[in-house]
């Protein structure tokens, strides 16, 4: 009798624990996450893509040559969740700006602002000759695998910079330098040796490459075959306060990150049958929306299978536009002037408040904490949309903002 | 010789040690001893050391005991299943002897996860001048909050520590120093106190691959047992009182500079302090024998200046274990059989405050609920059940990453 019971208490406790998978938590519902690997990708690719993530939440510490000086810690610690980042890890560049002449203060720890330090060595503070300062909040990462897989004809497509076809929109690409590290493929197109920046806020890198090995420098003071120099606080002294030998990280460190990104998937939408969400898709078309947060694009041939040929929908052209004097920081990157900023792609803004910690921070330096307060900063060629938007009635922009919410 | 080949030998010198132990108690039952914990008196955490069961071989002056833990863990966080392990978490062994009737010496040596980690918890000798006056050396665990003092596994119906005393406090935490601990009879009362000087924490504790202010990360620092980091010695005191029928409560401070401030005599950096203080409650609620235990505790630390907000200046948490027993009497044939419901409820706020930057809150915070059954077929041994579920939520407050954990455990003095 006792053997029967003990044994049918253990025979109990063995469906318990296999009847285990009904207790753990569920998954969120894949439309409402920013993780994930693009569609299509092989298991090798999705191990790839894995160790990826790890360089990307990997948290640097003064032992592994976190600065000496640094904006944050970890990539994921500005870019949370792989979505829209917070005021609290913005970043600031600064210079000065006398006239047309502008100077980046380069002797004075320029162009950008690495407000933290390790600790037992001082931070940069802002030098008291710089009178332009321009804040940035970080930009989600998902999708840009697409974004990189575009040819530049498709970007040259849709430039227009003397408005020719006299819509008020008159959008070019910004031409700038390549890094020393920088190899053509088949979808670039050269000009005078420049190439066109399609990533960043003023579309002034051209790979995602060049990205990453900047922000590791510029944002974390990492280095990296790509770049061996070490950032110091030119203000205390050169070559002080990080003795970890250089490179910090390796070339395969940098390009496990390059290829997380490139197969972090599209971010999901959702609602898409919403009939209101239908109805706001065809005003944002309708009132001109759509000239520079363009829809559609289609990935020209890759070396990854799962990117090639493929539609994806950005809603951005890539281009660089005069949005007006509310967003002029008056501070000129390479060609783009203070008012200039590059369409930043729309997708995955509904889930923006799930990585911006409940609230919404949006435009470049997240000053706007609604949709309807963004597009009241739309001005020089976006004026007459933000007017259009004004003149929808309140249903309309309903409308309009569930379409945006459902991105 | 490698780390590997020194814990593979000592781990196998003790084991040897128990088995020769316990073979001869097999031959002559009258040569071997068991020394069951002593209950005529009231008893505190500060006695938890002590208060172990240990085997005594005919007049040898050695004591031995032990305790092992070993669980099964099925967890899954958002839908993600971790899978299914076996978890050989520790194995703990201790030796105290009495080298004189008024001094004593106990050593508590661990393996965790297997040979993985080896540690030595606590390894003091003690002098008595007066219950009032005790000298303490050697490793010595610094008595915050009651957890780390009292932490065997066979003493607790959870399989995991507590959160707060392993991602806020480092439990177990001992260090090498010195100190005083005494205690007071009077009727129903007993009133006690410790303090001990010992070495501190270091610089891990605000930088480190965590990417939070994490006091367990100085755990990590192999030389800490013989070189202080900072070079100030750190200061834990505790004051606890408990009364008969009633139960105890605690009151701990901890704290020092954790920082390299000066280096070849030279002042280098400004002097960074930690300071923690806790509260401890232990209770049993008369006719329900509801047991309640809990602990809470508060951290503050010197931050740099211009320092991310990502380490937080403070942080707090704790827990409160509710214990019911709902059976107690002889079952399957063991004669003090008692059976248990569980309950624990945790927290821990890693980042105490508000963003520079936008004024909004700072989240960073782990809630968990653990009901369990627990199952003691003597006062020594524990089989316990436990099912978790914690909610996380990221520096932003974005939604709460959702983990759940299913573990059978058991864990017996031996
Ligand atoms: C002339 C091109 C242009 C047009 C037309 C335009 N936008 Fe924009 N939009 C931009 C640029 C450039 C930004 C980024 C400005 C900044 O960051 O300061 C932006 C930003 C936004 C943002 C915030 C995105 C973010 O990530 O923070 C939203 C939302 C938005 N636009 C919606 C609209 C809507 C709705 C319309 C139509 C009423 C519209 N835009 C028309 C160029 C345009």
């Amino acid at each position: 009798m006792k053997k029967r019971s003990l044994s049918l208490s253990v025979l109990v406790l063995f469906v318990l624990i296999i009847s285990c998978t009904k207790l753990l938590p569920p998954v969120p519902k894949n439309d409402e996450v920013l993780a994930g690997t693009i569609p299509g990708l092989s298991p090798q690719h999705e191990k790839e893509h894995l160790k990826g993530d790890e360089a990307f939440g990997r948290i640097f510490s003064k032992e592994d040559g976190l600065g000496p000086i640094f904006v944050q810690a970890s990539c994921s610690n500005c870019h949370i969740e792989n979505g829209k980042g917070h005021p609290s890890t913005e970043l600031t560049r600064f210079a000065n700006v006398n006239g047309t002449v502008i100077d980046y203060l380069l002797s004075k720890g320029g162009p950008q602002l690495q407000q933290h330090s390790i600790s037992g060595y001082s931070a940069e503070v802002l030098p008291a000759e710089a009178n332009v300062f321009s804040k940035r909040v970080a930009p989600a990462v998902m999708g840009l695998g697409y974004i990189a897989a575009a040819d530049d004809q498709s970007i040259l497509n849709n430039a227009d910079p003397n408005d020719a076809n006299g819509d008020g929109i008159s959008g070019r690409v910004n031409y700038v330098n390549p890094t020393n590290f920088f190899t053509s493929l088949p979808i670039h197109i050269a000009n005078n040796g420049q190439y066109i920046g399609r990533f960043g806020k003023k579309a002034e890198k051209v790979t995602i490459q060049d990205q990453v090995v900047f922000a590791l420098k510029q944002d974390i003071g990492i280095t990296s075959d790509f770049d061996m120099q070490d950032l110091y606080n030119i203000q205390f002294g050169n070559n002080t306060g990080d003795n970890v030998p250089d490179p910090e990280v390796s070339s395969g460190f940098v390009n496990n990150l390059v290829f997380y990104l490139r197969t972090l998937k599209a971010p999901p939408r959702r609602n898409t049958f919403d009939a209101d969400v239908i109805a706001g898709e065809n005003l944002f078309t309708q009132i001109g929306c759509a000239s520079c947060h363009l829809p559609t694009f289609t990935t020209a041939t890759s070396d990854i299978f799962a990117l090639s040929n493929k539609v994806f929908h950005p809603y951005s052209d890539f281009l660089l536009h005069d949005m007006g004097p509310l967003l002029d920081d008056g501070y000129i990157e390479g060609t783009a002037a203070g008012f200039e900023w590059r369409t930043p792609p729309l997708w995955g803004i509904g889930l923006a408040k799930n990585s911006q910690g409940g609230k919404l921070f949006l435009l470049h330096d997240g000053r706007a904490t609604s949709f309807e307060e963004a597009i009241s900063f739309h001005g020089g060629e976006a004026a007459s949309r933000r007017t259009a938007f004004g003149a929808l009635s309140q249903p309309e922009k309903d409308q309009v903002i569930k379409f945006l919410g459902s991105l | 010789m490698n780390t590997f080949t020194l814990k593979y030998k000592l781990f196998t010198f003790f084991i040897l040690l128990f088995f020769a132990v316990t073979t001869n108690a097999q031959k002559d039952s009258s040569f071997i001893k068991r020394i069951s914990a002593d209950t005529s008196k009231l008893k505190m955490n500060l006695d938890a050391v002590y208060n172990r069961p240990f085997l005594q071989m005919g007049k040898l002056p050695i004591a031995l005991g032990g305790y092992m833990e070993i669980n099964t863990n099925y967890s899954g966080t958002n839908g993600v299943a971790d899978g299914f392990s076996f978890q050989f978490k520790r194995l703990t062994m201790f030796m105290a002897s009495t080298i004189t009737k008024k001094i004593k010496f106990l050593s508590e040596l661990e393996f965790e996860d297997g040979t993985k980690e080896i540690n030595i918890e606590f390894a003091a000798v003690d002098f008595e001048f007066h219950p009032l006056l005790n000298l303490r050396g050697g490793i010595v665990m610094n008595p915050i909050g009651a957890f780390n003092q009292n932490h065997d596994g066979p003493k607790w119906e959870f399989v995991e520590r507590p959160l707060s005393a392993t991602q806020l406090l480092p439990a177990t935490w001992s260090n090498a120093g010195f100190g005083l601990h005494g205690k007071l009879y009077r009727s129903n009362w007993v009133f006690a106190y410790e303090a001990y000087l010992t070495n501190g924490f270091d610089e891990t504790i605000i930088s480190n691959t965590k990417g939070k202010t994490f006091l367990p990360a100085t755990k990590q620092n192999r030389d800490r047992f013989e070189d202080n980091f900072s070079g100030e010695p750190m200061l834990t005191g505790k004051f606890a009182c408990k009364r008969r029928r009633f139960g105890e409560i605690g009151f701990s401070y901890m704290g020092g500079v954790y920082n390299k401030y000066q280096m070849a005599g030279v002042i280098i950096d400004t002097k960074r302090k930690v300071n923690v203080f806790a509260i401890d409650i232990n209770s049993t609620l008369p006719k329900l024998n509801t047991m309640l235990i809990g602990e809470f505790a508060w951290v503050m630390v010197d931050m740099p200046a211009a320092y991310i907000q990502n380490y937080g200046k403070q942080q707090h948490g704790g827990y409160l274990d509710i214990i019911q027993p709902i059976l107690k009497r002889k079952i399957f044939g063991w004669e003090k059989a008692s059976l248990n419901l569980a309950f624990r409820t945790e927290y821990v706020d890693w980042n105490v405050g508000s963003f520079d930057v936008t004024g909004d809150k700072i989240y960073e915070h782990v809630f968990g609920i653990v009901p369990g059954i627990s199952f003691r077929p003597s006062a020594q041994t524990v089989l316990r059940f436990n099912y978790r579920y914690q909610w996380q939520r990221d520096l932003l407050g974005n939604p709460a990453t959702r983990t759940a954990a299913i573990q059978f455990g058991i864990s017996t003095y031996f």
